[in-house]
Formats: structure tokens, C-alpha cells, sequence
């Protein structure tokens, strides 16, 4: 079966290709996208692909995602390519970027943070180094490994 | 020098320069020789919030006795089991319901990040007095005035901090203000309480540390001595406990070994890190913060609550 079967082409929306096998729901977590507000959302999961052994890719029709929330992705699926699509083509393609900070990403891993207590505050976590990457908590100052996150 | 520290919440030792530090220290100075009455002009009208969400009477004190001498008043509580916490009520809801009452804000958390957040949350300044095991950062301005009192300077000494440098929350805010100066830091532990991975990350390349298991392995070069408490509680074999506890223990016959004028200081209170044979020599220091210990936080608490200090002189 071809991948043009398995997940039809899309008139208009994001394509996010690429995305690190088996991490498909966690970037729709992510992205906050829950599929309320009644669009097509098309969840493809190891898909076979030349460049990584095997892939997700996700399709979000009539939406347009702005890179700052494709960022908010670059830790899951670092190699992810988002493609922008209006009328079947694609007119816009990028990758993702490590923003400066994370809002709501990901949870604190430490459990005495006060993150991670029943206070009103948000999981705010600064990128202190991109390549590799090293993260760290706003609050408890815990410096964190992208696999302590993910 | 214009104020730094006016309306300012004091977080972390880190947001704050050496020449602001300096700013403080003599500003401490001059507040340590003011007339008694005069001293009270500083805080006069002036209240104190204290929230203690887990307890520490030296800490309490200390702040509470700063506050009275520069004239002001304190209110709060000592302990979640004498306040409204204990019904459910959260960090961010207690804050703002203390702070229609005072004009700053000491508080005492047991969870990381909470005076960070505190101070998100709060329209009045937030002095951290300790969350969980993150920071402490008065202690830490104590420890410094302390040395730069008896020492006369910082730049150039070789400071041992010794014990439990993974749990012990003064350890970090000690090692981020001495990197403001051209010190030397060596780090002595046992292998299971080394500093945790972020203080060195924090720090960077900015002053020379090195990690010991053995303070005799390095006492002829040192100047300070920073003890630290190793508790019981981090060992989950009492016999580890018991083992690594003695070469962490600073008597006069390691102290013979040193420098004539290393000095010993240490946040207290100790469990037998320092030999009370130590006490009665001029080495020991460590009484002589407690008293700084109050300067330094009383004159924090004047800065913080007025814009120019020195006019009040
Ligand atoms: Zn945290």
C-alpha cells in the first residue's frame, strides 16, 4: 500500500511529516490539538519513510500553524517538516526551531517543584542551550535532559 | 551608587551583582555603627510579613530582630499549623491576603521555585528566606559580609565548603555569590552529597572549583572553612552514615595543620561538624554571623523599603 492511500492528500491545513516514530500523539498533545473544534485531524503512525526507518506524520486540515507553535514540537520531533498547504500544494515548508522558552510543554520532572503543586503557575521551562540541548525549570532551577521530559 | 535594592524582590543571590552586593555591604557598615535611635528612622511605620510555610526559628529570628532595629513591626506565622495553609488555603491566595497587611515579605517554603512564583503572584516585595533545597539567598550575603568583615576582602582566597553540598540549600547561593569574586572554591563531600550538577553548570568558567573527598587532602591552602550539616536522613545505611561522618569533622588538630588565620564558619545549627574545642578560637566564626547575620537583613529590609538609605542617616 502505497502512502498516497494511506493518508490522502489534504485541500488545505499543516502537514507535519517527519515526526520521530511512535511520537504523533504526543506532539497533537503538544500542539493542544484535541479535535474539538470539529476539523479533520489525520493521525498516520509508522509510516515507512526514506530518511528516518519509520515515521509519523500528522495533517491537520484548515489550519495554518504558526511557527511558534510548531516549536513548541522541536523536543519530541526534532526532525519534524511542517508543511503549509493551500489547494493541494505546498507554500510554505520549514522545520523546527528550540525556542527560548516552554509554556505548558512539559511537566517538571522534579515533584517537590512548586510546578508541580495544586498552585495556579504554569510549567515554564528555558532552553539554556540548543545544541545539544539542556533545559531548565523556571521555578525549582533543575536543569533537565530532553529525555527527562519527553 | 543608586539603591539596587529598593521595592526589589530578593530571590535569588544570583540577580544580584558584586557592585550591588558591595552597595549593601557598606551600607551594612554604616548601619552597624548608627546610634540606636537613629537606626530606627530606617523601618519606623514600616511591617513585616512573615510566612513560615515550614518552620526555622534561627531564620525567623533573624529577620524578626533585623525588623525591630530599624523600628519596624513583624506579623505573620511561624509555622502552616498555625495558619489558614493548614485548611487548604494555597501559597498564591496566602500571599495575597498578607500582603493588604505588610510592607514586605519574608518566606520560608518547603517546595523548589516557590518564592520565584510567590514573587510572580505578589504586587509587594518577597525576600527568600529557603525553598525546599534551591536557595537561601540572605545566608548567602551574610556569608560573604562575614568573610569580607574578617578577611577584608574576597578577591584571592581558597575556600573549602565542606559536607553536604547536594541537599544543603546555603551551598548553592554561596558558591553563585563568591563567583562575583576571584576566589577559589574547593568542594568537599562525599561522594554521594556532591553538588548537584546545575551549580557548576551555573557558574560556568567564571572561578576555578574542584571536588575533594577529603578536606586534609587541601587544608594547607585554605583560607575559609565552610562547614555544612550532613543529616543522618540522606543515608539510607546508618553504618555509610557513620563512616563518611568523621572525615568531614574540623577539630584543632586539622586547623594546626592549616593556615594560622583559616577561618571556620558554618549557616548552623551543626551536629558535631565543628568540635566545640573550636569555639573558644579565634578561627571560629560562625557567631560572628549570626550577629552579621542580623545586620546584613536589617539593612536589606532598608533598602528595600526606602528609596535612599543614606538620607535617613
Ligand atoms: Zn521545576
Amino acid at each position: 500500500m502505497s502512502k498516497e492511500q494511506l493518508v490522502r492528500k489534504i485541500k488545505e491545513g499543516t502537514v507535519l511529516d517527519h515526526v520521530e516514530q511512535g511520537r504523533a500523539l504526543q506532539v497533537l498533545q503538544a500542539l493542544n490539538i484535541d479535535g474539538k473544534n470539529g476539523n479533520i485531524v489525520t493521525v498516520a503512525m509508522n509510516v515507512s519513510s526514506k530518511k528516518l526507518r519509520k515515521k509519523d506524520i500528522i495533517k491537520i486540515e484548515n489550519r495554518f500553524l504558526k511557527p511558534e507553535e510548531t516549536n513548541r514540537i522541536a523536543l519530541i520531533a526534532p526532525r519534524a517538516t511542517v508543511n503549509l498547504i493551500r489547494d493541494y500544494q505546498v507554500f510554505e515548508k520549514r522545520k523546527v526551531e528550540i525556542p527560548d522558552t516552554f509554556v505548558n510543554v512539559f511537566k517538571c520532572p522534579n515533584p517537590t517543584c512548586i510546578s508541580n503543586s495544586n498552585e495556579p503557575v504554569s510549567y515554564i521551562i528555558d532552553a539554556v542551550r540548543k545544541n545539544p540541548p539542556l533545559l531548565r525549570c523556571r521555578y525549582c532551577g533543575r536543569l533537565l535532559s530532553p529525555n527527562e521530559l519527553i | 551608587m543608586r539603591n539596587p535594592f529598593f521595592d526589589r524582590d530578593i530571590i535569588s543571590i544570583k540577580d544580584f551583582s558584586r557592585s550591588e552586593l558591595e552597595y549593601l555591604f557598606s551600607l551594612s557598615n554604616r548601619m552597624d555603627s548608627l546610634d540606636r535611635e537613629k537606626r530606627r528612622n530606617l523601618g519606623r511605620g514600616k511591617i513585616l510579613g512573615l510566612l513560615f510555610f515550614e518552620p526555622s526559628t534561627r531564620t525567623r529570628l533573624s529577620f524578626e530582630a533585623a525588623m525591630l532595629s530599624i523600628g519596624g513591626n513583624v506579623l505573620g506565622f511561624a509555622h502552616p499549623r498555625m495558619s489558614s495553609v493548614e485548611k487548604g488555603e494555597n501559597l498564591a491566595d496566602t500571599v495575597k491576603t498578607v500582603e493588604n497587611y505588610v510592607d514586605v515579605m519574608v518566606l520560608r517554603h518547603p517546595m523548589e521555585g516557590a518564592n520565584r512564583f510567590a514573587a510572580e503572584v505578589a504586587s509587594k516585595p518577597i525576600i527568600n528566606a529557603g525553598s525546599g533545597t534551591e536557595e537561601h539567598p540572605t545566608q548567602a550575603m551574610l556569608d560573604l559580609y562575614t568573610i569580607m568583615k574578617v578577611k577584608g576582602r574576597i578577591d584571592g582566597l581558597n575556600i573549602a565548603i565542606v559536607g553536604d553540598l547536594k541537599y544543603g540549600r546555603t551551598v548553592y547561593s554561596l558558591i553563585y555569590g563568591l563567583s562575583n569574586y576571584r576566589t577559589r572554591i574547593f568542594l568537599v563531600s562525599p561522594p554521594q552529597l556532591r553538588v548537584r550538577e546545575e551549580a557548576l553548570f551555573n557558574i560556568g568558567d567564571k572561578i576555578k572549583v574542584s571536588e575533594h573527598g577529603d578536606i586534609r587532602e587541601i587544608i594547607e591552602d585554605l583560607d575559609v572553612i565552610y562547614a555544612t550539616r550532613i543529616q543522618r536522613e540522606r543515608f539510607p545505611d546508618p553504618h555509610e552514615y557513620e563512616k563518611v561522618k568523621g572525615s568531614y569533622v574540623i577539630d584543632i588538630d586539622l586547623l594546626k595543620s592549616g593556615k594560622d588565620d583559616c577561618i571556620v564558619m558554618h549557616p548552623l545549627p551543626r551536629v558535631g561538624e565543628i568540635k566545640p574545642e573550636v569555639d573558644n578560637t579565634p578561627r571560629a566564626k560562625y557567631f560572628l554571623q549570626i550577629y552579621l547575620g542580623k545586620v546584613i537583613r536589617a539593612t536589606l529590609l532598608a533598602s528595600i523599603l526606602n528609596p535612599n538609605p543614606y538620607a535617613l542617616f
